[in-house]
């Protein structure tokens, strides 16, 4: 029997993805297990296994096609019990052995069949109602038809439809005001870049970098940012740093000053409620667990782990954890809940010698800690000029959730967590 | 418990239909009207004005009867009698209107409507009031036209829409003030049963929302049959007086020439009815002066809904029907499909004819897209050579990325009854192969639209 093997849900959010490349070929025989094709999600590259045996007789989904809903057929398997038998057109008097989706467990061989089930091939099996723009614009454009629902008469696929899949469409459509004398003038929407005579070549958008630039022109369009920054000295850190590298190098772990600045981070906010918190509308949420997501740059763009309850971990523990999560982010393999969620953000560009900077609230996170450079920097103490170590950060705070005294609340616990560092291992 | 699950205020072509698909779908239905049932549209606008412009037609056939090979002596028109005639089959479709009100059990209200609550409107008729409760309430009080601020329509000598349609008697020098849709149809008429006719358009072109080879086309036409017309031209001043008016022109070169005209028609645009119903104390959103709505057609209020002329353009009858099918049907609690604005067609009924539907080739450039336009003349079918109407042309504008049709702009005769051939093209999202593969009657006019489509591909036959 034939068994299609359907796009699979690889996050309990993810409603599409891109067949990034196919690990077989039409022929190839795979068993449980087997890898056979990498999807590309919103934000990670998962590979996708085989449950089922038997040959790839068809793969349907072209490599490199976006937007593939969930659910989708991607390939068929022929399983190895019936061979090439498939009567066409056979009735079909097993209705419980309709194909399975491949994601269900291992099916067992199947129960001898008695009567051949006609293999549902795809192609032939529901035609695909769609306009004849709509066909036209989807062929021009390598969109698969298949992956799209429609939106027209009927369920039809309509040139609405398919423009949203592709989404890089001819330009900004003038919405045409008709008749009447005193005509309005039409306004144009939407944005249009053609590059002009300047040399330049088109780059289709990842899905990591359409998820960006979404999420951050929200952030910036909806959250309300205040920006509050102090500047801390890192003295008594670095040298709490090194005392503790030295006994932990038997263990062969190397803290980062950012793996302090996590945990502190995490500190300060469990001491500072009010600022642990997301904006709900009408409600907001409240968190008894920091988690911290650390962004983390990769060739495609920006991912940020997450340091689940950082406040109780232990600095080793944070600093293995996240050295093994920023390793899977750089090869696109973090699984969804790996970078999904957290409650508030933490990005350090001081490698990078940024003095300051204010970083873009990640929602529905209320706040991001952005940490420039510490630099040797003049320091005043008791009326004395002397030499500290010294760090600017800037917390980002949503507003609306977030008053400013709690947000100068929070930033004066990080900086005397940062300051008096023991704290950071009690 | 409301009197009622759906009010609607308005009875013109979008109020009684909308009204008639909600009865349709089981709803208790009431329309409120403080006129005439059918609105403007089929009173004084639309339907009244084609039963004017067929007289037209008549006579100025047979004025040219000889063309054809027949003698027609001592013609002349009636005026008294084209109007009564226009008024009778206005009062035809009024009586057709309160018929469907009947068969589908919705009851009438004459009066004036007044919101008072998104879901209570008081009617009031000769000084008494009532007041009616409703789950939903549909506003189509549509529009009127506007006035030149320094010169009111009197009735007399000046004259909008309406008055025109009811001429006190046949205007011998007349002056149509703009040049879309009704004052062009007017200007036509009137040069067609022999008074003299002088366009003023403020633009550059007439009829300026087509695409500017129609423009071009008809202004040549109608100078041709005698038109004087006058572009990026304004009246400064418009004084009536017992004979006529006095008009000061200022013409394109910037000169300021005074005339004399025996009438005035003021064409200039409409003025959405949106005073007096209650709508400022609701706080009801509005855009420009016209009820700002979505494509369901609801206002910002839960329950209030909004059509045709009192919403967002076109203003036309047919575009407000549609919508009051689709607010009916979203009140039904359906999934009605949003209209898109490029499928409305348009049409002008002056001789010769206009219609469109889509972009203009200017504005398809203008948007971004590569295109390819197809252009076949009358003077190519025979048909319409038969007809001894061999004037006109039928343009396509196509993206040449993907063959959507953007755009269809035909001038000549008939072309009213053919444009909508290309807006179920569009509807349906033909591509030029569709058209193409398309057999079209021989000996029509229609034939014409094959071509032009063939021709925008380097493909005519007939030319």
């Amino acid at each position: 029997m034939s068994i299609e093997l359907k796009m699979p849900a690889l996050s309990p959010t993810m409603e599409e993805g891109t067949l990034a490349r196919w690990l077989v070929k039409e022929g190839d025989t795979v068993s449980s297990g087997d890898l056979i094709a990498e999807i590309e999600t919103d934000k990670a590259t998962m590979e996708f296994e085989a449950v089922d045996e038997g040959v790839i007789t068809q793969l349907l989904v072209a490599e490199g096609t976006d937007g593939v809903k969930v659910g989708t057929v991607i390939a068929i398997i022929q399983g190895e019990d019936d061979g090439a038998i498939a009567a066409p057109k056979a009735a079909a008097p097993v209705a419980a052995q309709a194909p399975k989706p491949a994601v269900v467990a291992a099916a067992p061989a199947p129960a001898p069949v008695t009567a051949p089930v006609a293999a549902p091939s795809h192609s032939s099996g529901d035609r695909i109602k769609a306009s004849p723009l709509a066909k036209r614009i989807a062929a021009n454009s390598g969109v698969d038809l298949a992956a799209i629902s429609g939106t027209g008469p009927n369920g039809r696929i309509v040139k609405a439809d398919v423009e949203r899949t592709t989404k890089n469409t001819v330009s900004a459509e003038l919405v045409e005001a008709r008749p009447t004398a005193d005509n309005r003038p039409s306004t144009g929407s939407g944005l249009t870049v053609n590059g002009g005579d300047i040399p330049h070549e088109v780059v289709k958008l990842s899905n990591m970098r359409k998820t960006i630039a979404r999420r951050l022109t929200e952030s910036k369009q909806q959250v309300p940012h205040i920006y509050l920054t102090v500047d801390v000295r890192l003295d008594a850190l670095l040298k709490l740093r090194g005392e503790l590298n030295a006994s932990l190098e038997p263990r062969g772990i190397k803290l980062s000053v950012n793996d302090m600045l996590i945990k502190a981070l995490g500190l300060a906010l469990i001491q500072v409620p009010k600022c642990n918190v997301s904006f709900a509308g009408d409600t907001m949420l409240q968190y008894s667990r920091a988690d911290i997501s650390v962004a983390v740059s990769v060739p495609t763009g920006l991912i940020t782990p997450i340091v689940t309850d950082a406040a109780n971990k232990s600095l080793s523990k944070i600093s293995t954890e996240i050295a093994e999560l920023a390793a899977r982010a750089k090869e696109g393999k973090l699984q969804p809940h790996e970078y999904q969620g957290g409650t508030a953000s933490i990005s350090n560009m001081g490698m990078m010698g940024i003095k300051q900077f204010e970083a873009v609230i990640n929602p529905p996170q209320a706040m991001i800690m952005a940490i420039g450079a510490g630099e040797k920097r003049p320091d005043i103490v008791d009326d004395a000029l002397a030499i500290a170590t010294v760090m600017s950060a800037t917390g980002s705070f949503d507003h609306r959730a977030i008053d400013g005294a709690d947000g100068a609340q929070l930033m004066k616990v990080f900086k005397e967590l940062v300051e008096k560092p023991l704290g950071l291992v009690a | 418990m409301s009197d009622y699950d759906l009010i609607v205020l308005g009875s013109g072509p979008g109020g009684y239909v909308a009204a008639i698909r909600a009865a349709q779908l089981g709803l208790k239905v009431a329309i409120v009207e403080r006129e005439n049932l059918g609105g403007i549209c089929l009173n004084w606008g639309c339907i009244p004005t084609k039963a004017l412009l067929r007289s037209a037609e008549i006579y100025h056939y047979m004025q040219h009867a000889g063309d054809y090979g027949l003698t027609a002596a001592n013609i002349s028109a009636d005026i008294d009698a084209v109007v009564k005639r226009s008024r009778g089959v206005a009062k035809q479709l009024n009586q057709g209107v309160t018929h469907l009100m009947k068969k589908n059990k919705i009851t009438i209200h004459m009066g004036d409507g007044k919101l008072t609550a998104a879901n209570t409107l008081t009617v009031t008729k000769d000084g008494k009031s009532e007041e009616l409760t409703a789950k939903n309430i549909i506003l189509a009080t549509g529009a009127r036209a506007r006035d030149l601020p320094f010169a009111p329509a009197d009735g007399k000598r000046i004259w909008t829409y309406r008055h025109a349609m009811v001429p006190p008697e046949m205007p011998k020098k007349l002056l149509v003030i703009g040049s879309g849709a009704i004052g062009i149809e007017f200007a036509s008429f009137y040069n067609d049963m022999g008074a003299e006719v002088t366009v003023v358009e403020m633009l550059d072109r007439i009829v300026p929302v087509e695409d500017a080879d129609v423009s071009t086309f008809l202004e040549k036409a109608l100078t041709k049959q005698g038109m004087t017309i006058m572009t990026g031209a304004g009246v400064e001043e418009l004084k009536a007086n017992a004979t006529g008016v006095s008009a000061k022109i200022k013409g394109k070169d910037g000169k300021v020439v005074a005339s004399e005209f025996t009438h005035c028609i003021v064409a200039i645009g409409i003025v959405p009815n949106t005073e007096n119903i209650g709508l400022e104390a609701l706080g009801v959103e509005m855009d420009r002066g016209f009820l700002k709505t979505d494509p369901m057609c609801r206002t910002n209020l839960p329950g209030l809904w909004a059509i045709g002329d009192i919403t967002a353009p076109p203003w036309l009858a047919h575009k407000a029907s549609h919508e009051g099918v689709i607010a009916a049907e979203a009140i039904a609690g359906g999934h009605p499909h949003a209209m898109d604005p490029k499928n409305i067609p348009g049409c002008t009924y002056c001789h010769p004819q206009v219609a469109s539907v889509g972009l203009t080739e200017a504005k398809a450039k203008e948007a971004g897209y590569d295109v390819k336009v197809g252009n076949f003349p009358f003077l190519g079918n025979g048909k319409a050579i038969a007809l001894g109407e061999a004037e006109g042309f039928i343009k396509t504008v196509f993206d040449a990325k993907t063959g959507e049709l953007l755009g269809a702009h035909m001038v000549g005769a008939e072309v009213t009854e053919l444009i909508q051939g290309y807006t179920i093209g569009k509807t349906a999202e033909l591509v030029e192969a569709d058209f193409m593969h398309t057999v079209f009657p021989h000996p029509t006019l229609s034939e014409m639209m094959h071509e032009s489509v063939l021709g925008a591909y380097g493909k005519m036959l007939h030319m």
